[in-house]
């Protein structure tokens, strides 16, 4: 196990250097830069500012300044945002949008994998028929459409939910609902599906066989078999999720992360493009790792090398 | 009615499918007493499993039972709801599967799921259920049981799982084992070891047998009595001599030719039973097999035929039978 994890921390630190190189260079390889903007700047501020943030340079130099730099842990200046440190957007913005998206997760958890099991153990019934209905809604549906159907009749037509913002858990209810919709769709598909595959197995049979109860067998023989797919799913997501989502943060106006990664793209702020694109690299790659061990946890016939 | 531990009469299931309704079994009665072992032998889709499955209530859906009396030691199991079925399920009656690979469920360990079954039908702590399944691992002849104890399904072999199979069944000294053809997955050596296990401890125990098989082999070696399956129904059932050296319907006649001899000329060809599998949704209106048949009479494939009595315990569903006993009597007029 310790060999295991340890072999995984310097793949992952490989990955995020692959990372780290490819999307440095596409992102100079992109027309445009951070001080083009429709206002006449003249070209010697211009110079200045370039000058000033080292983009005068050489790109393969700037590549090399950038990568030490990051490796002592200094991910540079906004070049957009005077005065801030992309450390310091990133710690300032991420909790934020960690927060909104862990509960979504945990939302989704909560809702899908019940609904994907009953609609497995009622397959072919109403329940089933009603539950995939809602599932394919919940895939197909943007979640701009649904923020707006939510904000429409909870905020504006009821007025029983605030529409702006984070202060308070009455806050939370419509982003994170609006979230959950994909996920929680996503999940009760895949447990469905499991969970039919788990039914159909001669050690169901077996349980059967054995004189245990209904619930005993569902949650004993049934579900920790029926759950690897949902721990592979939730793991990555987990990490897309808690880095914010840009619609839902625009809409409900919440100061996340998720903005930033647009944000940044659109004003070419390199070393925010940077800073943001290494985070959620290494985020979805520590998921990855604990997927695994929750895997080892769950089928003890997993080995992890 | 004590006479006997299984009595099945009339047992009639179908199988409703959206293609149609699927006879499963058709007036099958099967009886057996204590300590008896019954083969039931017949090929695919014939009805064998269902019989053993539908004793235990564990009849997949859309099965439905439509008729018939099943008693089993006393109960009545057509009558009897899900949870006093689950009392009797891995007690009374325990089941050991086809596929030893895949009847044990791979994220528990062996221990675990021997002990499930222990403290579901007794009283006992965790660690009295322990030392059973220590001893049941020892019975069923698996070394180091304490050490296996803690292993997973897919740290033992085929032969062995299918040892912690019997183990498992045999948890709760159950007056009636069904074994589905219990060797079909495993090496022909293994086979021979899981038979012999199963035949010793019938003698230790003293446990009824029903054993499931397409095998005739197995039933020969095994079985006191046995009953030959086609198309949901019985068609011949008799003693193990009766069946093996006065074969009376076509189709056991046809099953016995094609098993391998040894002491048959070189170059010699097994015979086959031509034809194919009754289609079940569209069953003909005669006996199953006259299609197949090749003494098949006219009357063969119009109206099911009565059952023929020789002696006792064989019996018989043909009408070359009927008409060979009617002209007998005639004669002996």
């Amino acid at each position: 196990m310790f060999k295991y994890i340890v072999k995984r921390i310097v793949l992952g630190i490989v990955t995020i250097w692959a990372v780290a190189t490819l999307t440095f260079f596409l992102m100079n390889m992109v027309p445009g830069g951070p001080f083009l903007s429709e206002k006449a700047i003249s070209p010697q501020a211009t110079a200045a500012l370039e000058a000033k943030y080292g983009l005068d340079k050489p790109m393969s130099q700037r590549y090399f300044t950038y990568m030490t730099d990051a490796l002592k842990g200094d991910f540079g200046d906004s070049l957009k945002q005077r005065g801030r440190t992309v450390t310091s957007i990133i710690t300032s913005r991420f909790p934020v949008s960690a927060r909104l998206g862990g509960s979504c997760v945990l939302v989704s958890m909560i809702l899908g994998i019940p609904l994907g099991c009953i609609a497995a153990l009622k397959r072919g019934k109403f329940a089933d028929s009603l539950i995939s209905v809602v599932a394919t809604c919940g895939i197909a549906v943007p979640s701009f459409v649904i923020c707006t159907v939510l904000m429409y009749f909870l905020g504006v037509k009821l007025a029983i939910l605030p529409t702006i913002g984070l202060d308070s858990i009455k806050h939370y209810i419509m982003p994170v609902a609006a979230l959950s919709f994909y996920p929680t769709a996503y999940i009760m598909r895949l447990m469905r599906s499991s969970m039919l595959d788990v039914l159909g197995q001669d050690y169901m049979r077996t349980a059967r066989a054995k004189g245990l109860a209904g619930g005993v067998i569902l949650f004993k023989h049934a579900l920790r078999n029926a759950i690897l797919p949902v721990i592979t799913y939730v793991g990555p997501m987990l990490a897309y999720t808690i880095t914010g989502s840009f619609v839902v943060e625009k809409i409900f106006v919440i100061p996340g992360l998720g903005g930033e990664f647009i944000k940044a793209i659109n004003g070419r702020d390199y070393t925010m493009i940077m800073g943001t694109t290494i985070f959620l690299a290494t985020l979805v790659i520590i998921m990855n790792v604990f997927v695994d061990i929750a895997y080892k946890i769950v089928d003890p016939r997993i080995k992890l090398k | 009615m004590a006479e006997y531990l299984v009595d099945i009469k009339n047992e009639r299931l179908s199988f409703f499918t959206p293609a149609g309704e699927v006879k499963a079994l058709n007036d099958v009665s099967i009886h057996l007493k204590e300590g008896e072992v019954l083969g039931i032998v017949g090929e695919s889709g014939s009805g064998k499993s269902v019989t053993a499955y539908s004793l235990m209530g564990l009849t997949a859906h859309p099965g439905k039972l439509l008729g018939g009396n099943l008693n089993f030691n006393g109960h009545q199991i057509e009558n009897m709801t899900e949870k006093e079925m689950r009392k009797i399920r891995g007690n009374e009656i325990s089941i050991i599967f086809q596929d030893p690979m895949t009847s044990l469920n791979p994220v528990y360990t062996v221990g675990n799921q021997i002990m499930e079954v222990i403290r579901l039908h007794t009283d006992k702590t965790k660690q009295e259920a322990k030392e059973r399944a220590k001893e049941l691992l020892e019975l069923v002849g698996i070394n180091e049981p304490e050490k296996r104890l803690k292993q997973y399904p897919h740290e033992l072999s085929g032969g062995m799982r299918q040892r912690v199979m019997i183990a498992i069944a045999l948890a709760c000294e159950p007056k009636l084992l069904i074994a589905d053809e219990p060797t079909t997955a495993l090496d022909v050596t293994i086979q021979a070891q899981i038979l012999e296990l199963m035949m010793e401890l019938k003698e230790k125990l003293g446990m009824a047998i029903i054993m499931i098989t397409h095998d005739l082999g197995v039933v020969a070696s095994m079985c006191e009595r046995i009953a030959v399956m086609y198309a949901g129904k019985i068609i011949e059932y008799g003693t193990a001599d009766d069946i093996f050296y006065h074969p009376k319907h076509q189709y056991t006649k046809g099953l016995i030719r094609s098993i391998p001899r040894l002491d048959t000329k070189e170059h010699e060809r097994l015979i086959p039973i031509e034809g194919t599998p009754v289609d079940m949704l569209n069953p003909p209106k005669g006996c199953p097999f006259a299609p197949r048949c090749d003494e098949a009479m006219k009357i063969c494939l119009r109206e099911m035929p009565p059952v023929t009595e020789f002696g006792e315990v064989h019996y018989t569903q043909c009408w070359l039978n009927q008409k060979e006993e009617m002209e007998k009597g005639a004669s002996h007029e």
